[in-house]
């Protein structure tokens, strides 16, 4: 394993089969954690609350998915019972090979579950053939035939390759080698079905007759999981191959697409598509995903763990700037989860309540500090007398019990919040120009950063909702009910029961409208009595009837809404406070954004920039400290010569670049700046400032250019 | 006709079945016998075949070699994705399984050719063995001795063999340059209206009289054959629409021989066929659906090139839109659009000679990302980071087709991309994020 000549080339060294050391994932955790004390059970609470979430979104996922995934297998079953049919139409069209066109969207990432989850379902209940290939991995059609083979029929394809490695290493295991072609598929799929229709004698009896027919003929299902990124001439042939077999060996596609169905059509020509009998299935999109997700994940106070508003903002905007991908947005979910439990020590009491309470009791005096320095404690302390500001600052076991108290409240908090934010939003989602938001996540985001009602959109929302018709209000307020219903809290029952009581006294009015008619009458018959006048007048006769309109006379129903109305705003007002009020929010909402959007969103040029301009940010060396703007003449090279050429214009002269940092290096040596030596370039100053200033070149800051001899244009603008 | 079928060196009753199943291609098929010869005779080594899709190539080889049972391979080339299939396949259906396993593990040729003559000598054809190839255009595409080869394979195996070259293509495009032997050239014209009448009606449904089917196809011809005259598609709408035609007959309001009452039934919805079924936007099942629907719903149904939408990201939207601009604007143009001082620069005095015509009409022209990007960052409306995702859009935009890399994949360094959507696309994707591209487009000036 070792090159002992002196040679310039490339040397491939295969990494063996190394021991690998096997790090348990707590001790990943626990180290650089803060505050090692507790972290044993902040880790153990944050993997049972991200298996939670895991369960949670996968049911949640599969429930989305079934329409369509039920459709689908309706299609291959219809498909497969339609060749039995024997009458003239179908036999005659029998060349055509099904296909199954699934638009799931541009979230490319998000599909393999889709799959995933439609193959064992394939495999569950219509057929034991189910291959599915990637684009990447058949690049020409010998490789796609020789995957779809081998996944079909578990066994090793022999394909006659330069790259004949791969398949070396395997033939300790393979069965048997066969050649990739269809005709083997075929004998192979023959082979099966005879000798599982006879394997199975007693059964023939005992199912019915259509069902036999199925198990003997199950239909080969190859799945296309990403059809734009296939090479066309590859699809083409393929298809070309299959329809002629089709007769012996039923065959199915479905094609997963990402943009529009139209793209079949781009790809394959009329010959070719004229050989597919094309179905098409539309996928729920991945915003209405996204909607349900938040609705399942983050608008219940089921999970004790909370986003703040800018981290929400951040992994809602990757989302819909960046990539549509559900999938990324649950991870962002994951990393914000373990950030919080590794950073935030207090995070022991982000549980269930009475693990939190037990929690409580335990927390030593290091972190009862702790709290007592949360800005949101400092607030409540405040507000205390002075004798319970001292108790609370000194006595260790008042503070527990307290604390015992705030982690009630913000529980109960929680559990009327999603309530009435539900109900808010069902009240105002339907108003023209949606002040507070169409969807809820939005009306979301306005309640976590601030108090709403302070809000001028809450203001204006509230102000339509009193300009409601009767019918259009109570079906908004009836959908309210429904949702305050199921709830359990004591407070969300007792507002329940008072909006039945407004609800009820709505349908009165229906009863009494009915008898007092007449009241209409006496209000409407000053404007009979108009005299005819000029204009003048007349506006003025009517401006007045508006303003005693307006102040006098409000009708029973004006009345009414009123009455909701401002039962609604105090509702919001006692429950949707903003969560940052609430002491001891810190223990439940994670809110380090910049960390998220770090992590999640990289910004490869600006951290090189950051790394080559201030060097002491990422080698926190105290000699490279300096003023801001400024780099030391300690710097590496590479810096050196980046932050001098920031200083040139868009052609940079080589020479006078490598006699300036000469001068900077031999400062830095500690030279004389008055010796005869000082700033000379020497072979090794030479030989640095090429390496400098190729690695510039490699990073992509300027490159050579023929307009003038001796120079490098750069690539980038702006400079100090 | 049948008299065009006499040949000595076969049976009278198996040329009169060969003559009932080849309709039409009479001629054709006594032109292959005679120049076939008698079996033992020695044929001619390689015969090309050439004629439009489903003008009856295979089938007419086919049939003449399954009836008049001469030993024989088929072998489509499309499926052969590498020679060793092609030799299996050959060896096989001469010599059986034995044969094959003598292969070596990658053959070449010469492999091929010794192993056949190691196997023909103890048995010397008594009949002259066809090798048929179908699809032999794809022949040109591989090993450059192959296709030469295959034309004297019966100087290089020294036994009585046949290879026929089936193609859609003529042989002028096939001559390689470095010259060959020459194949007997065969021509199968297409079929004419007559004889595609002839033709589509022997498949006619059991339940119904000859006459009736024929009547059929003859109103199916009236309105397709102007389009359409490949056989195996008018074959499957004669198909799809026959129940269609028979609705009238089952419901009992007209009689089998009322012609003129079934034309006028069967008529507009052939020509909705025309626009639907026959150009694949609506599948065969969904048709059969449509079929059985009310004429009222049918409308709701949408074809595979009416679903055009597609949702993207906010930024990749941007993107695609900054790549339509650079694709389609001059590079020299970009000052005066995305400038906040560009002055007024006219059309006219701006323009160059060639670029007259219109960019539209020229179609995309490649832009390096730095372009891209440059476009893309005064284009959007807030401020963007260069993060890692903007960068993953632009390929993801790739691989979903909207952008065309022109450079080579390994070129890492100023990829260069091409705008791959329509006017329409763009148009419908910035108007969902308030842009009005229209004024940014040089041809629109």
């Amino acid at each position: 394993m070792s090159t002992s000549s002196v040679s310039k080339g490339c040397f491939v060294f295969k990494p063996g089969a190394k021991k690998k050391k096997t790090v348990s994932l707590e001790s990943y955790f626990t180290h650089g954690c803060e505050d090692a004390e507790n972290s044993e059970v902040r880790f153990k609470l944050c993997q049972d609350l991200w298996d939670k979430i895991k369960t949670d979104t996968e049911i949640l996922q599969d429930e989305l998915n079934r329409k369509i995934l039920d459709s689908l297998l309706d299609f291959t079953r219809k498909c497969s019972s339609t060749r039995k049919h024997s009458d003239w139409a179908s036999q005659m069209r029998a060349s055509e090979i099904p296909t199954a066109a699934l638009v799931l969207g541009v979230n490319v990432p998000d599909h393999d579950m889709t799959f995933q989850s439609l193959s064992d379902l394939l495999q569950q209940s219509v057929t034991p053939h189910v291959a599915s290939v990637q684009a990447k991995e058949c690049g020409v059609l010998k490789h796609l035939m020789k995957k779809v083979l081998e996944r079909l029929m578990g066994t090793v394809v022999a394909v006659d390759d330069e790259d004949e490695e791969e398949t070396e290493q395997t033939d300790a295991y393979i069965h048997k080698s066969v050649h990739c072609s269809l005709g083997t598929l075929c004998d192979w799929y023959i082979a099966k079905t005879k000798k599982s229709s006879s394997g199975t004698p007693g059964k023939k009896r005992s199912s019915p007759v259509r069902d036999e027919q199925q198990q003997q003929q199950p239909p080969v299902v190859i799945i296309f999981k990403d059809l734009e990124a296939f090479n066309p001439r590859v699809l083409q042939d393929f298809i070309l191959i299959c329809s002629r077999y089709i007769e012996r060996l039923p065959l199915m596609f479905i094609f997963g697409i990402a943009t529009s169905p139209s793209t079949i059509q781009h790809m394959l020509p009329h010959s070719v598509s004229s050989l597919l009998c094309i179905e098409l299935f539309q996928s729920l999109s991945c915003t209405q995903h996204l909607a349900t997700v938040i609705d399942k994940l983050i608008l219940t106070p089921k999970f004790p763990f909370k986003l703040n508003d800018k981290v929400m903002q951040v992994l809602i905007s990757i989302f819909l700037y960046h990539d549509f991908s559900v999938r990324n947005f649950i991870k962002g979910l994951q990393l914000a989860l373990l950030e919080h439990f590794h950073s935030q020590p207090l995070s022991v009491l982000c549980c269930r309540k009475q693990e939190a309470l037990l929690h409580v009791t335990q927390l030593g005096h290091h972190n009862l500090e702790r709290i007592r320095q949360l800005p949101s404690f400092k607030r409540y302390v405040e507000q205390q007398e002075a004798q319970e500001q001292v108790n609370l600052m000194t006595d260790d076991t008042h503070l527990k019990e307290v604390c015992q108290r705030l982690i009630k409240d913000l529980r109960k908090y929680h559990k009327n919040f999603y309530p009435i934010l539900r109900c808010l939003h069902a009240l105002t989602s339907s108003l023209p120009r949606y002040p507070l938001g169409k969807q809820i996540r939005e009306l979301y985001l306005i309640c976590l950063e601030k108090n709403v009602w302070e809000n001028e959109d809450y203001q204006s929302a509230m102000k339509l909702l009193r300009m409601l018709a009767k019918d259009e209000l109570i079906a908004l307020l009836q959908k309210c009910a429904e949702i305050l219903q199921p709830v359990k809290s004591k407070k969300m029952k007792n507002a329940f029961s008072q909006l039945e009581e407004l609800l009820a006294k709505f349908k009165q009015l229906d009863a009494v409208a009915e008898t007092a008619s007449s009241v209409d009458d006496i209000i409407t018959s000053p404007v009979k009595n108009l005299k005819k006048t000029d204009l003048f007048q007349l506006q003025k006769t009517l401006l007045e009837l508006n303003e005693s309109r307006r102040s006098k006379k409000l009708s029973p129903y004006e009345i009414l809404r009123n009455e909701v109305l401002d039962f609604i705003d105090a509702l919001v007002k006692s429950h949707l406070s903003s969560p940052e009020a609430q002491t001891l929010h810190e223990v439940c909402y994670y809110s380090l954004s910049a960390t998220v959007r770090r992590h999640l969103n990289a910004t490869p040029r600006t951290s090189i920039q950051a790394a080559l301009s201030s060097p002491y940010y990422y080698l926190r060396n105290d000699s490279l400290k300096t003023e801001d703007g400024t780099v030391s003449n300690a710097a590496p090279d590479i810096c050196i010569a980046y932050k001098l050429h920031l200083e040139c214009g868009r052609l940079i002269n080589l020479c006078d670049w490598l006699e300036a940092f000469s001068t900077v290096v031999s400062a830095a040596e500690g030279h004389d700046p008055e010796s005869e030596h000082f700033g000379k370039v020497d072979e090794v100053k030479h030989a640095r400032f090429i390496r400098a200033v190729s690695e510039i070149e490699f990073l992509g800051f300027i490159k050579s250019t023929k307009q003038k001899t001796d120079h490098v244009a750069r690539l980038t603008w702006g400079g100090c | 006709m049948t008299t065009l079928l006499q040949h000595p060196g076969y049976e009278e009753e198996k040329l009169q079945r060969v003559a009932e199943l080849l309709l039409c291609r009479e001629v054709q098929a006594g032109t292959l016998l005679s120049l076939m010869g008698q079996p033992q005779q020695r044929c001619y080594p390689s015969i090309f075949i050439y004629g439009h899709r489903a003008s009856g190539k295979s089938h007419v080889m086919n049939v003449l070699l399954k009836e008049l049972e001469l030993p024989h391979a088929v072998v489509s080339c499309v499926e052969c994705v590498s020679a060793v299939l092609l030799f299996e396949q050959v060896l096989l259906s001469f010599f059986g399984c034995d044969a094959v396993s003598l292969l070596p593990r990658s053959p070449s040729l010469s492999d091929f050719v010794r192993i056949y003559r190691q196997q023909c000598s103890p048995s010397p054809a008594k009949q002259t063995r066809y090798i048929v190839m179908e699809k032999a255009e794809l022949l040109r595409d591989t090993d450059a001795n192959l296709l030469p080869a295959l034309l004297r394979l019966q100087e290089l195996v020294e036994d009585n063999v046949t290879v026929i070259l089936l193609s859609e293509i003529v042989w002028d495009k096939f001559r390689p340059n470095t010259g060959c032997f020459e194949p007997l050239l065969l021509h199968f014209p297409d079929y004419s209206k007559g004889e595609l009448q002839q033709i589509l009606s022997q498949d006619r449904n059991p339940s119904y009289s000859a006459e009736f089917y024929s009547a059929y196809i003859n109103i199916l011809l009236g309105v397709f054959y102007s389009v359409c005259r490949d056989l195996r598609e008018l074959r499957h709408l004669a198909a799809l629409n026959f129940s269609k035609f028979c609705e009238p007959l089952s419901e009992g309001k007209v009689k089998e021989t009322d012609t003129h009452k079934l034309w006028r039934n069967i008529e507009p919805h052939l020509k909705k066929a025309m626009q639907t079924v026959y150009l694949r936007e609506v599948s065969s099942l969904q048709w059969e659906q449509i079929q059985q629907m009310d004429e009222k719903e049918t409308g709701a149904l949408r074809g595979l090139s009416a679903h055009t939408h597609v949702e993207l990201p906010y930024y990749s939207k941007f993107l695609l839109i900054a790549a339509y601009l650079a694709s389609y604007n001059p590079a020299r143009t970009d000052k005066r659009f995305f400038l906040k001082h560009h002055g007024k620069i006219r059309k006219t005095n701006f323009m160059k000679k060639n670029e007259k015509t219109s960019n539209h009409l020229l179609g995309p022209k490649p832009f390096p990302l730095d372009r891209l990007l440059a476009i893309f960052y005064s284009v959007v409306d807030s401020r963007v980071a260069p993060t890692a995702s903007i960068f993953s859009q632009i390929s993801s935009l790739v691989t979903l087709q909207l952008l065309a890399q022109v450079s080579h994949d390994d070129q890492l360094d100023a990829p260069k991309y091409k705008c791959a959507v329509s006017l329409d696309f763009i148009c419908a994707i910035s108007r969902t994020v308030n842009f009005d591209i229209v004024k940014y487009l040089y041809d629109f000036l």
